[in-house]
């Protein structure tokens, strides 16, 4: 019998979504810094459900359930899709979207190794379309809120949507900056007079760059662990930056400038973690450098032109749609060969 | 950002600093296994007792069988041709040492199918009489003379490929680089660092041998740097005046270097390629073993009948041993102290691209290089295979620059069309993407898996594009023959008519009576035969278009035709059960 090669060296799949989850922490821990422990629940809540699910599934599949359940890949699902939602979303927005992130766009297509498109994102975008008023209102920071919350009021906004007596809903929610930013342009207002707003006071940039910055962290850890390659965040960041500097310089009243777009939304999360889903991206190094600028332009266009505020989701469900054609096409040279 | 970007560019600095050898030229991915080699270089080269009997493979390289030249109770002398090359690409085999001939039947081989194949068995009678050797005074003889003296040596690619030596000396082509490969790069595999160690003059003799056989002005010996002893001793012995053509090149640890194209690829920073040979572009690929027994046979005459073999892994006391070709894998074992108590099975090559040997008493042959004893805890079992999650670890690591997360993909769902225009036949099963797997998916068996379906289904159709063509001319063949016959007839109609006229017109009245009855009648006859002839024809062809051929057991005794019945029986008997047997589909 030939069963060679007789030794191994890679880390195993556990072991790679268990690097994942661990460079998202200092993420995770500036997202609760800055909107509060709220997000712990929601954490602790989608993990279970995902769990849950994946379980269920699998034993619907007839699947073993210890190799699959302790891949870790459900969780980093979880998680993912957890960190895009508001802080202080309903215990149940959670649960219908880790049920079509996990369920629709994961087990039914194969499970894991056979997912066309990201499933926290297929998630998050079934949310956002189904349920664009919750999706869409996030809560202030509490260094910007009236009356901010402590860890049990928001625990129990979360699971019953009820307020401490003295506290108004409009009290603790805010548009998000590229929102806010949208909505007042639409109003005709500048660029320059929109960013006085407190919205974007010292403080609040300060919050935003302490997030962006903890992924930004993370995701360095994991290229350092050669977890992901270098190819799709740096050309994601690096698109992103140029489309939007080419806007702000053609019109510096009506467009924000790069940082804005780097520093707000996902983009960072969508840099490090998103996008470098394996697989339901690309493989070869060419092809994750279209992939990753077309996900960049995609984003851009639709931040500024669409219908949403942030078009992480929808420009990376709209690249993943393109992987297939990009793999094909960005073949690279083969040892010996003249032609790609 | 900027500080993002450094990050990137100190990544990328970190890949390139194989570079840093001067005059090197990387070629994509490989892996850094755990090397295991220093086990087996701390004793010098063994030797091995004369084992009790030694099985000799008629197959033991690439090519043809050899045609076997002795009989049974035959008495041979240590270094007597056994078996003579067969046809062009073959290899002699020749006798160990001196004893008898006990056998010549089939015995299990070491290969990965473990099935039997045809083997001589000699019996020593330990008194190791050589036969008769003859030396070659090679500088003043004619090269195409040494090339098909060398055919009668039984060397053969000692690195593992056992291609034979002759073949590649031939001089028709315009080589101008020889490269020896003794870049020695899978894991536990030793033989060829002791044997630069140990026997390093006679290994540059050789490469002189070679040298002036393939017109060779340069020479390039390829050396992984992890084999500090074997490059000091190499230097050294080729740091003569006369040696000047010959160079030391010292590439970095990376498996797998040593494989020839991308050993070439480094030396030379030249691409063989993919449907070509390095003869070519004008560079031939030796492995250091096998030059130096073309040194020993020319310059004693002696042909090849032993080799080094590493023997390693859960032994007592892994060592290099010069081994007789024929010894069983026991006696080798034995002189390595043992194989420890948890042995579980012997793997012959190394442990990227070897195979495990059906039992310990297979024989060490031409291809042998190392000998791994496993355990357990050597070679874990690998751990179930998870999906694919296409983290493209394998392209990174595959040095051929293939994608074999596509190559998985096409192979296991048989689509190996595309799998083949992925290049499929470029792998050299290094082993490589399995390596780095993290789902631990048996890339490599996928990829033998889809070649070997695409090689058969390319001889089947091979053989029927032959069927066809053959019918093809078979049903022309018949058409002319039909019009030849029709021509021929008409002619003859046409010349009976002709001397019909002629007689009426010469012979006048006397014979007119008889002319006039008989003549025709025969014509007629003719006639009436071929236009039978071509009737049956007709009829065969419109039997064979609607698929019913006529049975040459239509017209049998009734004896026959019972045997016939029952033969039928039984087949459908045997069929009934083969179904029953074979899982539905």
């Amino acid at each position: 019998m030939n069963r060679s090669p007789y030794i191994t060296d890679a880390p195993s799949v556990t072991c790679i979504m268990f690097k994942v989850l661990l460079a998202l922490l200092p993420g995770i821990v500036a997202y609760a810094w800055v909107y509060g422990g709220g997000i712990l629940a929601t954490l602790t809540l989608a993990t279970i459900t995902a769990i849950a699910a994946e379980a269920a599934l699998l034993k619907i599949r007839h699947r073993s359930l210890k190799p699959y359940l302790f891949d870790m890949s459900a969780v980093v699902t979880a998680w993912l899709l957890a960190l895009s939602l508001p802080p202080l979303a309903p215990w149940w927005i959670v649960v219908v979207g880790i049920f079509f992130a996990v369920v629709i766009a994961k087990q039914l297509y194969g499970g894991i190794g056979y997912n066309p498109f990201n499933p926290a994102m297929v998630g998050y975008a079934v949310l956002l379309i189904s349920f664009p008023l919750i999706m869409t209102k996030w809560p202030a920071p509490l260094s910007l809120a009236q009356v901010p919350l402590n860890f049990m009021d928001q625990l129990h906004y979360i699971f019953s949507q009820t307020l401490p007596d003295n506290v108004k809903v409009d009290a603790i929610t805010s548009a998000t900056p590229l929102d806010y930013l949208k909505t007042q342009l639409m109003l005709k207002k500048e660029v320059s007079e929109i960013m006085q707003a407190p919205l974007f006071s010292e403080l609040r940039v300060t919050d935003s760059e302490l997030i962006t910055g903890s992924y930004l962290l993370g995701g360095l850890y994991l290229l350092q662990q050669r977890i992901i390659s270098w190819h799709l965040p740096t050309t994601f960041l690096a698109t992103l930056s140029m489309i939007s500097l080419v806007f702000y310089i053609g019109n510096p009243t009506h467009f924000a400038n790069p940082m804005f777009h780097l520093m707000n939304g996902a983009s960072m999360l969508c840099a490090f973690f998103i996008i470098t889903d394996p697989v339901s991206g690309p493989t070869t190094p060419r092809g994750k450098l279209y992939f990753a600028a077309g996900a960049g332009i995609l984003t851009y266009l639709i931040r500024v032109y669409g219908g949403y505020p942030d078009g992480i989701a929808f420009a990376v469900l709209i690249m993943n749609m393109c992987v297939p054609l990009i793999d094909a096409m960005t073949q690279p040279r083969v040892f010996g060969h003249q032609n790609r | 950002m900027s500080a993002m970007i450094k990050f990137v560019r100190h990544f990328m600095q970190d890949k390139s600093t194989h570079n840093s050898l001067i005059n090197l030229f990387k070629f994509n991915g490989g892996i850094h296994p755990p090397q295991h080699k220093s086990e087996s270089t701390l004793k010098p080269i063994g030797q091995l007792q004369l084992p009790e009997k030694l099985t000799l493979p008629l197959r033991q390289h690439v090519g043809n069988m050899p045609k076997i030249k002795v009989q049974v109770g035959e008495h041979v002398l240590k270094g007597q041709m056994l078996a003579e090359a067969e046809g062009t690409i073959s290899a002699a085999i020749h006798a160990p040492t001196s004893g008898f001939i006990s056998a010549i039947d089939e015995q299990v081989i070491p290969h990965p199918s473990g099935l039997p194949d045809l083997c001589i068995t000699l019996t020593p009678d330990g008194k190791e009489t050589w036969a008769k050797l003859q030396s070659t005074d090679w500088r003043n003889t004619d090269k195409n003379q040494l090339v098909t003296h060398l055919r009668t040596s039984g060397i053969v690619g000692l690195g593992g490929a056992t291609f034979p030596t002759h073949i590649k000396l031939r001089t028709n082509a315009n080589v101008h680089t020889l490269i020896i490969n003794a870049a020695e790069c899978e894991p536990y595999i030793t033989c060829d660092d002791m044997l630069m160690r140990e026997r390093a003059d006679e290994i540059i003799k050789g490469i002189h041998i070679m040298q002036y056989i393939l017109g060779a002005k340069k020479c390039i010996i390829g050396i992984e740097d992890n084999k500090a002893e074997a490059i000091k001793a190499m230097t050294n012995a080729c740091s003569g005046a006369e040696q000047s053509a010959i160079e030391v090149r010292v590439v970095p640890t990376l498996y797998p270097s040593g494989d020839a194209r991308r050993l070439i690829h480094l030396l030379l920073g030249k691409e063989i390629p993919h449907d070509k040979r390095s003869t070519d572009d004008g560079i031939q690929v030796f492995n250091v073993a096998t030059v130096l027994a073309t040194y020993r046979f020319f310059a004693f005459g002696e042909p090849s009948i032993s080799r080094i073999v590493t023997m390693t892994g859960n032994v007592a006391s892994p060592q290099n041993f010069e081994v007789l070709f024929g010894t069983p894998l026991q006696s080798l074992v034995e002189a390595a102290g043992g194989a420890k108590l948890n042995t579980q099975h012997f793997v012959m090559g190394g442990p990227m691209m070897g195979f495990n040997l059906p039992n310990a008493q297979v024989p060490i042959t031409k291809a042998a290089n190392c000998i791994i004893a496993t355990s357990p805890d050597l070679f874990a079992e690998p751990p179930q295979a998870m999906p694919c999650i296409r983290c493209a670890r394998c392209a990174d690591a595959c040095p051929v620059n293939l994608q074999p997360q596509e190559l998985y993909w096409f192979s296991k769902s048989n689509n190996f069309e595309t799998a083949r225009n992925y290049h499929l036949f470029d792998c050299i099963e290094c082993g490589c993407c399995t390596y780095v797997c993290p789902s631990n998916i048996p890339l490599v068996q996928y990829y033998r898996y889809a070649k070997s379906e695409i090689i058969a289904a390319d001889k089947s159709a091979n053989a029927a594009d032959l069927a066809r063509e053959r019918n093809e001319f078979r049903l022309a063949r018949i058409e002319r023959e039909k019009i030849e016959r029709a021509q021929k007839h008409a002619e003859r109609a046409r010349q009976a008519k002709e001397s019909k006229t002629a007689v009426s017109n010469d012979e006048a009245e006397q014979t007119i009576a008889s002319s006039t009855f008989k003549e025709p009648t025969a014509i007629d006859n003719k006639a009436a035969i071929n236009a039978a002839i071509a009737r049956s024809e007709i009829k065969k062809l419109a039997a064979a278009a609607a698929g019913v051929m006529p049975r040459n057991i239509d017209n049998v005794s009734p004896s026959v035709q019972a045997e016939i019945t029952a033969i039928n029986e039984l087949r459908k008997e045997t069929i009934k059960s083969v179904d029953l047997k074979s899982p539905t589909k």
